[in-house]
């Protein structure tokens, strides 16, 4: 049942990427030659709603959007945690079951601290 | 390492991507004509009969404009934004199993390009590298639309990633493999055991959550959110023109296409079929055959991408993340622990 992979296995992936790198090298310059190019200062400055640009567009950002990048590591982890367990899991029984249990409920404590700290509240 | 595997899997390679690209372009017109029928319309019908040459005017008119880098923008990232984009989308197929082996002669081809045996953590990776080129493009472009629509993007794909990843080890649970091919041979035929072979049947919530997350993760209504034209102009790639701007349609239809075959293979059976095992045909009719269903169950997914896109309206920001954090990962930590005191119990006894 357990199949090995060997590292030969992953090689026809580096096919797929050369050919999609191919395909988008040819593609992107080919249309960078036969395109016209009549260049204009104002065909050149960034759209915005058709009047003059106001300020840089790099400024900050909401902070919701890094918590949630912070807290999308965490969880992430944790889901990748469980994918071991998950194959595996028939094998190690009832008691691998309540141990993953225990580890899953610590998640949802972090989850309910989160959750009450209204970390992903963006209804304001 | 023999040459006839190198030619026999830079062909197979070659035919997938070319495959890719002509559904990605052929859903193009597919998505205008559904959303002709469904509005009481026709859709495009000018271009050759029932307008089939269209998406090869639309590409031939998106190879010819002018390619516009804005003045303030940084080009080299501006350009890297919508490679990284095609790239990442057309390398996610590398391991889905298109259809059992075919013997031609005394040599057995795969129709898969790597069969590996951590798939669905490849998929899982390509789908996490996607979020850097709409990301990249939109702090490139340094246009307000286009940062809000790739900070709204980055978000998004993320909060639905964990749902994404905790529905699928429900899936894990039952399957016990990683691998994208054990998991469609485990589903042989239609029924056994005196229950559905296919996933859908023992999964179905787990299912219904990789539905929605995969809608969220492909930026498609109700979840277009990135690109939503009525607030941010066109989202990520608003200042994008030509075959760049056609690399990003492109992008999302390949990724529509992946994620459709990705769901027909883990929930529907991949290449299985109904009374595949009682036909009596050679095992080659049945791989071909088997590789036709497996079309099939792709374009409907794709069918049912679209359908979707013009009977939803799009998601309000606060409530999106609200089903993601809230909704989706609750109920699918719920679902493996169903899925795991049922597939305990049933052992035990």
């Amino acid at each position: 049942m357990e199949v090995q992979s060997l590292p030969v296995d992953y090689l026809p992936i580096l096919f797929q990427m050369l050919v999609a790198l191919g395909f988008v090298v040819l593609t992107m310059t080919i249309t960078h030659l036969i395109g016209p190019k009549r260049k204009t200062a104002d065909k050149l400055s960034p759209f915005e709603a058709g009047i003059e640009v106001v300020g840089n567009a790099r400024t900050p950002v909401s902070i919701k959007y890094f918590l949630v990048a912070i807290l999308f590591v965490l969880f992430d982890i944790e889901v990748i945690f469980m994918y071991p367990w998950a194959v595996n899991f028939r094998e190690f029984g009832v008691e691998g079951l309540i141990e993953m249990f225990i580890f899953m409920a610590t998640l949802l404590l972090g989850y309910i601290y989160v959750i009450k700290k209204k970390a992903i509240e963006w209804g304001d | 390492m023999e040459l006839t595997f190198v030619i026999e899997k830079v062909v197979l390679v070659s035919v997938i991507f070319l495959i890719t690209l002509g559904i990605a372009a052929y859903s193009t017109l597919a998505e205008r004509k559904i959303a002709g029928y469904i509005q009481g319309r026709v859709g495009p019908h000018r271009a050759g009969p029932f307008g089939v040459f269209q998406p090869l005017a639309d590409g031939g008119k998106m190879f010819f404009k002018e390619e516009i880098i804005p003045s303030q923008s940084n080009p080299f990232l501006f350009i890297a934004a919508p490679c990284l984009a095609l790239l990442t989308a057309s390398i996610g197929s590398a391991v889905i199993p298109w259809g059992q082996d075919v013997t031609i002669g005394d040599r057995v081809i795969q129709l898969q390009v790597a069969n590996i045996n951590v798939g669905i953590l490849y998929i899982f990776g390509v789908v996490s590298l996607g979020v850097y080129g709409i990301m990249i493009a939109g702090w490139s472009s340094n246009n307000k639309y286009s940062l809000m629509g790739s900070v709204r993007a980055a978000s998004q794909n993320i909060s639905y990633e964990i749902a994404m990843g905790l529905s699928l080890i429900a899936l894990l649970m039952v399957t016990q493999t990683l691998s994208l091919r054990e998991i469609a041979e485990q589903q042989n035929g239609f029924w056994q055991n005196g229950w559905f072979s296919w996933n859908f049947f023992c999964q179905p919530i787990g299912f219904l959550i990789f539905l929605v997350c995969s809608f969220a993760e492909c930026n498609r209504t109700p979840f277009d959110l990135p690109e939503s034209e009525n607030e941010l102009v066109a989202g990520y790639h608003t200042e994008y023109s030509g075959f760049k701007l056609g690399a990003f349609l492109f992008s999302e239809y390949i990724n529509m296409f992946v994620s459709s075959a990705v769901m027909s293979t883990l929930y529907f059976g991949g290449y299985n079929f109904p009374f595949m095992n009682d036909l009596g045909l050679s095992a080659n009719i049945i791989a071909v055959l088997g590789v036709l269903f497996l079309f099939a169950k792709i374009f409907f997914f794709i069918f049912f991408f679209m359908w979707i896109r013009w009977t939803v309206p799009r998601f309000r920001y606060d409530q999106l993340m609200n089903l993601g954090w809230k909704v989706l990962i609750p109920l699918s930590i719920a679902n493996i622990v169903v899925t795991g005191i049922w597939i305990t119990v049933k052992d035990l006894l």
